[in-house]
């Protein structure tokens, strides 16, 4: 397949995936970034890999596993040092609903 | 300026043999890395009182007679994406900005174990994501062979520590050549290991079936003492192997008789790279032969279509480990939010330099509906017709020789605005991360007054291999000992 020219628009719909929120010029830039990197990965295309299996990963183990023993776990007050906005050993965000659709 | 420290080897035995103490090895380390810091741009930063006080219980044990390891005191840096407990942990991003680690690192506890001194947290690109350390939001570190091109990367900081000598030997993480390649660039000596065979618990996540803990130090000796601490099994880490480690420096007799030493010709075009590069490399070959290693052809077919494999499988990757990254938890938080959505657009917006964002919506992009099986999936089926020519190839040899790069060290800023040239930066390293081998870069020459690195590559858990099969180079070639001109 043909590798797709990436818009403005796409790249709106991929930044908003990836939660990230692009002023107009980087939107442009990285919108021709992004088109120049699929004309250079497209060349993949070209490889026929009818029947072969893709590899996720190298090691082809199984999952280990392992007894189930309790161990100390990090202590909340310690994981929530990292805060950046926290009560007690809650972490606190901006309201989840916009009150317009609350 | 303070002097040099000499390699591992040496220090241990000045240690043992009471000539020199480990306080007076870590200060020499702080000083010189302070002294070339303001032009050289390697650390992030040093623990100074933390490595003096370290440094002083090392010399109590060995007073007492009861030293961790031989390396017990000796001074070592840290790639900062290696979590050390109560340090800041920063990955180069601003987006971890005032971030303190809760926890270290399987593999710098196990520095810890033997006594060896973190004594600073080293330059990187963005959560490791780079060939030149450039992209860094502390600012780029320089190459000690010419200030105007860059160290590689992204383990940028920790080849250029070890080049200039504050420290013996480093720690650095490889996804894609991060380690291979800025010791290249540098002039020394960096191992990646065999996927698994060191603990990732503790390493920030970039592509997690491709990141890989190694070593970097002057000599293959070093290399093979370090990674003897590192490697080993972690039971918090699922994909670390479960082999026992052998013992490296052991497997350094020097003897590389009847090693057949395969020459992929894909690796060595007729056009293309750098002329000098090649001939440096075959020099390099040419030396271990007349030792009485042997050279045969090998071919590695797929090798053209690995940069393009590995963009579309680390981005995926890095989208996915890089959504934890959400103002939340930890790290940067945007205060210009109304709403939990509008937060996490702008504190990842604000948080993340360019190559990071362009990395995510590329991985974002390939795992999107409608793509996935035409650029994620296919680069997982291309994936394994890689590692099978590494397997069919290694029929016929017990090593591989490329050059690590293709080029010396570019200049700084000359491929910052073309990400497509950026990566072909990486077309000899990849490969082998893909495949999840072990691999060796090891300074064989000049090119221009920059130097230039061979390759070797082994089957998995090879280790001995290309330690012992570099070290017999290194016995019989100085390469590995100059050290650029201002630091010497």
């Amino acid at each position: 397949m043909d590798a797709p020219g990436i818009t403005l628009e796409d790249l709106r719909r991929l930044a908003d995936l990836a939660r990230l929120e692009l002023g107009d010029g980087e939107a442009t830039a990285l919108a021709a970034d992004l088109a120049r990197i699929l004309g250079f990965v497209r060349q993949l295309q070209e490889l026929d890999t009818a029947g072969v299996p893709p590899t996720a990963h190298v090691m082809e183990l199984a999952t280990p596993l392992r007894e189930d023993e309790p161990d100390a776990p990090l202590p909340p007050e310690e994981a929530i040092r990292n805060a950046p906005a926290h009560e007690g050993t809650a972490f606190l965000v901006p309201q989840v609903l916009d009150s317009d659709e609350a | 300026m303070v002097a040099a420290l000499g390699t591992l080897r040496e220090l241990a035995h000045a240690l043992e043999a009471g000539t020199c103490s480990a306080h007076e090895l870590v200060r020499q380390s702080l000083e010189r890395a302070e002294a070339l810091e303001p032009a050289l741009g390697a650390y992030l930063g040093l623990r100074a009182e933390a490595a003096l006080r370290e440094a002083e219980e090392a010399d109590r044990r060995r007073a007492r007679g009861a030293p961790r390891s031989p390396l017990d005191g000796i001074p070592v840096a840290v790639k900062d994406n290696l979590a050390i407990r109560g340090e800041p942990l920063s990955c180069g991003s601003r987006i971890l900005r005032g971030y303190v680690s809760p926890f270290t690192s399987t593999a710098v506890a196990h520095l810890e174990r033997a006594g060896l001194v973190v004594v600073g947290r080293t330059n990187l690109d963005e959560f490791a994501m780079g060939s030149s350390t450039e992209h860094s939001c502390a600012g780029p570190t320089r190459n000690p062979f010419d200030p105007e091109r860059t160290p590689g990367g992204s383990s940028g900081g920790s080849a250029a520590a070890v080049a200039t000598g504050s420290v013996p030997a480093a720690l650095g993480s490889d996804t894609g050549g991060s380690v291979r390649q800025p010791a290249s660039f540098c002039g020394v000596v960096g191992l990646k290991p065999t996927y698994g065979r060191v603990s990732r618990l503790g390493l920030v996540a970039f592509a997690s079936s491709l990141d890989q803990v190694g070593v970097l130090a002057r000599s293959a000796e070093d290399a093979a003492l370090l990674l003897g601490v590192v490697a080993g099994h972690d039971p918090a880490d699922s994909t670390s192997l479960p082999q026992p480690v052998p013992d490296y420096a052991a497997a350094l007799s020097g003897d590389v008789s009847g090693l057949r030493i395969g020459i992929p010709k894909e690796y060595f075009p007729e056009q293309g790279g750098n002329a000098a590069v090649f001939e440096r490399v075959r020099a390099a070959v040419a030396e271990l032969v007349s030792a009485g290693a042997r050279e045969v052809t090998v071919s590695l077919p797929h090798t053209r279509h690995a940069i393009a494999t590995y963009y579309l499988i680390c981005t995926a990757e890095a989208s996915s480990n890089l959504a934890r990254y959400d103002g939340v938890r930890y790290g940067h938080r945007s205060p210009r939010a109304r709403t939990l959505a509008e937060m996490y657009r702008r504190t990842r917006s604000e948080g993340f330099g360019a190559e990071v964002k362009r990395r995510i919506l590329l991985g974002t992009f390939v795992l999107s509906a409608g793509y996935f099986d035409a650029y994620y999936r296919k680069a997982q089926q291309v994936r394994t017709l890689i590692r099978r020519d590494f397997e069919r190839a290694f029929e016929h040899c017990d090593l591989i020789a490329t050059p690590t790069t293709p080029e010396p060290a570019f200049r700084l800023g000359e491929r910052e605005r073309d990400p497509v040239s950026m990566y072909l930066s990486d077309i000899y390293t990849v490969s082998v991360n893909l495949a999840g081998l072990p691999a060796i870069s090891v300074p064989c020459g000049e090119v221009g007054g920059l130097p230039v690195g061979l390759q070797l590559i082994a089957p998995p858990l090879g280790e001995p291999e290309v330690l012992r099969a570099a070290d017999a180079y290194q016995r019989r070639t100085d390469w590995h000992r100059r050290r650029p001109a201002e630091a010497a």
